[in-house]
């Protein structure tokens, strides 16, 4: 006679019995999804556009802070609500540093074409977060994180700070204007005017 | 003679369950219950403050205070009222459910104690604005000293109680309390102390260095502090996890005589959780700067997901145990009579069954999701992440601790439930409640909108910036499915302190079925052991009701999977 228990009774004897059909062809079932899931990802680093890879690095704050001192005094095209507004020819490295509670500086990119944005911070973690794509990355002190990127839209962009970096934290809002394709105009100017 | 008399003199016979429970075992699951539910009462007054804060419209505390809160409110919830519960649960699930001893009484006591003191530390430290670094205090954030200590004394204390945990399996075994394999209940509960183990380790590597590092001494790379600070952080909630289940298997038997329908497949499924489930750090560490994609690919999906494959075994073993347990007594009509006729009025069961659903259809599926590498880009940081987790932790394991509570009550405090009526509608207003605000702060998330933040209209903000009016709708949906939800616990904690300390005594060995007060499963134990003809009959005709039940939630998780997907591929290019 078989015998069932509940959860509450210690089984007696040998409890490692072969189970029924339909809990195999679950646990089958769900053993197959979760390799999908896994195989998903190593797909998307072949086939994707969005990766999360990047090109990762240590880097003092100061040294990154001279790095952003740099790239504004290169590529300064004007100013806009107290930050440089900076326009980097296409292909270059952008820099982008997060403080306590500021972006620094505004980017002024173009649609279509690939840059490197590097984000650190210089002082407590922070969050990039794009909007209105809703694109996320952590921002952390100490580490340069740097992300190929190819803007896909033109428009005017914000980036909100979207890790607890203290009581200013709302304040943390920063710019990226994309312009369209072959209104590059801006570009030969921002060079010119600063070097 | 004296020896054994002495022995005798500190166990009760339930007449219940005909369980022998042990004094020390009844005292110390009562002290961790109540300071358990007093620290929840604290994290649901900051809940209220907080959800009425991020209601746009309301906008209700300063700026200051609403991470004050925010610290408090994951604090109290997610350790103190969650790790005092399982604390019980060791107890229950060890001394009492083996019919065994406390090996250690006088450290028992000790390390309640310790984390009484940690607990009060920390507390202070909060409110008096010395911590206003929220849960994770990620370096260079910093707190007082005193906070990284009281945090060292409650995890020390909660690491004793598992050791006591442990040395009771030897002690039940050698004594000969019990004969066979521990209960199903039990393993888990022991899967569950294992990754405490694993969990608070990972806590005293991250801690004594970030105490260190706030008195001077050291310094503390962040992103290290972020990989161990999650190694505690996200496998925290896998001890939760593993006691969950493990309290679905217990109310599954005494509400309605569910069985285990196979040994080897439950127990097998916790032991994936052992496993596996210790890399889950790997999920909030995504898009970080720190680590590279194979690291990444290969924790976050905890080793080719075989810890989600063990979340989604007991998703169906758990409700097939319930029907096989219900077609047993009767109810075989159909794919869907056991499930009809099942005792929904009875909260121990109701919350049973809304936990279950509430934590598979939408935390795991959300979690699953999000956790993978790509889509977190999406994601992190986002409302997502808190719509997910209030779904796992909240809907899931704190509606079946709650549960769970309906039954403790009278079985250990031997007291009626008060409030009834309210109680019996608890699980639903709570359930209810929690789905609205976890599934209206996924949406919320799904634009962007930022977690743990003051002010998302940016008033202040050097570039301006509005979501849109959807984004309005959704964290007002958001706030009233939380009050819905912070009310329900707030009838839970009055029932069960009214019960407790002003409530009426019960003799258990005059129970009446119907009788208000004593939950149905109580009244009139269903079976715990099947042993008839019809048996093998029942139990191979299978599940069909259960079938179709995970063969929906498959649908749903293919198809919120793939759309995600669908959205990371429109937006910037990355890489």
């Amino acid at each position: 006679m078989e015998e069932l228990h509940s959860a509450l009774v210690a089984p007696r004897g040998i409890w490692w019995k072969a189970a029924g059909r339909q809990e195999r062809i679950w646990v089958t079932v769900s053993f197959v999804w979760c390799m999908i899931l896994f195989a998903m990802m190593p797909l998307w680093h072949i086939k994707g556009g969005q990766n999360p890879s990047g090109i990762r690095a240590r880097v003092e704050p100061e040294a990154f802070r001279r790095r952003v001192d740099q790239f504004i005094a290169d590529y300064k095209i004007g100013s806009e609500a107290g930050v440089p507004l900076v326009a980097p020819p296409p292909g270059s490295d952008v820099y982008l540093l997060a403080r306590m509670w500021q972006w620094y500086p505004a980017l002024v990119l173009e649609e279509g074409k690939t840059y490197v944005l590097h984000l650190s911070s210089i002082d407590v973690n922070h969050g990039f977060n794009l909007q209105p794509f809703n694109v996320n990355f952590q921002v952390v002190p100490g580490y340069d994180y740097g992300l190929r990127i190819t803007p896909n839209q033109a428009g005017d962009y914000r980036v909100i700070c979207n890790e607890y970096c203290g009581i200013g934290h709302h304040l943390m809002t920063g710019k990226i204007l994309v312009k369209p394709a072959g209104s590059a105009a801006v570009a030969p100017v921002a060079q010119g005017g600063t070097r | 003679m004296s020896a054994a008399a002495a022995v005798a003199a500190v166990f009760r016979r339930c007449p219940v369950t005909g369980l022998k429970i042990d004094r020390h075992a009844e005292n110390l699951i009562k002290v961790n219950a109540v300071i358990s539910i007093v620290t929840l009462l604290v994290g649901v007054i900051a809940a209220i403050g907080l959800v009425l804060t991020r209601w746009q419209a309301v906008h209700l505390l300063p700026v200051d205070w609403f991470y004050r809160l925010l610290t408090a409110h994951g604090l109290n919830m997610l350790i103190f009222f969650i790790l005092y519960f399982e604390m019980a649960v060791l107890y229950f699930a060890g001394p009492v459910m083996l019919g065994c001893r406390v090996p250690t009484p006088r450290l028992a006591w000790g390390s309640f104690a310790l984390m009484l003191a940690g607990t009060l530390i920390v507390e202070v430290m909060v409110f008096s604005g010395k911590a206003d670094v929220l849960f994770t205090s990620y370096p260079p954030l910093k707190a007082d000293p005193w906070y990284y200590l009281g945090i060292i004394l409650f995890a020390v204390g909660a690491l004793i109680v598992t050791a006591i945990f442990m040395a009771t399996l030897v002690v039940a075994k050698r004594e000969h309390t019990y004969e066979g394999s521990v209960p199903l209940v039990t393993f888990g509960a022991l899967t569950a102390a294992i990754i405490a183990i694993i969990t608070l380790l990972h806590g005293a590597a991250i801690y004594i260095p970030a105490l260190a590092w706030s008195l001077g001494i050291i310094t503390l790379d962040p992103e290290v502090y972020r990989l161990l600070f999650w190694g505690l952080g996200h496998s925290s909630q896998q001890i939760n996890v593993a006691a969950q289940v493990s309290i679905w298997y217990l109310l599954g038997g005494l509400t309605v005589g569910a069985v285990v329908v196979n040994e080897k497949i439950s127990r097998t499924a916790f032991v994936l959780y052992v496993g596996f489930i210790s890399m889950a750090s790997a999920h909030h560490l995504l898009v970080d700067p720190g680590m590279g994609p194979a690291w990444k690919v290969w924790n976050t999906s905890y080793a080719m997901y075989l810890a989600v494959l063990a979340s989604m075994v007991h998703g169906f073993t758990v409700p097939a145990g319930i029907e096989t347990g219900l077609r047993l007594r009767g109810f075989v009509n159909g794919t869907f009579e056991w499930l009809r006729k099942a005792p929904w009025s009875d909260p121990g069961f109701a919350g049973l069954m809304l936990s279950l659903v509430i934590f598979g259809f939408i935390g795991g599926i959300t979690g699953v999701t999000m956790g993978t590498e790509q889509i977190n880009i999406l994601a992190h940081n986002t409302l997502r992440v808190p719509g997910h987790f209030h779904a796992t932790v909240v809907g899931g394991t704190a509606l079946s601790f709650m549960a769970v509570t309906y039954y403790l009550i009278p079985l250990i405090f031997r007291k009626k439930v008060a409030l009834w009526k309210l109680a019996r509608i608890q699980p639903y207003l709570f359930g209810i409640g929690i789905t609205i605000f976890s599934i209206s702060m996924t949406f919320a998330g799904i634009f962007g909108v930022p977690r743990r933040h003051w002010d998302i209209s940016f008033a202040q903000a050097p570039f301006k910036y509005e979501f849109p009016p959807a984004v309005d709708l959704m964290l007002a949906l958001t706030a009233i499915g939380g009050l819905m939800a912070a009310a329900a616990v707030l009838i839970f904690i009055a029932s069960a302190v009214i019960s407790v300390f002003f409530g009426e005594s019960l003799d258990l060995a005059a129970l009446t079925p119907g009788m208000a007060g004593v939950p149905q499963g109580l009244t009139k134990l269903p079976p715990q052991q099947y042993e008839s003809e019809t048996v093998a009959k029942v139990h191979g005709a299978g599940t069909p009701g259960t079938v179709v039940l995970v063969a929906v939630f498959l649908l749903v998780f293919v198809m919120y999977y793939y759309t995600n997907w669908k959205m990371l591929s429109v937006v910037w290019k990355i890489g």
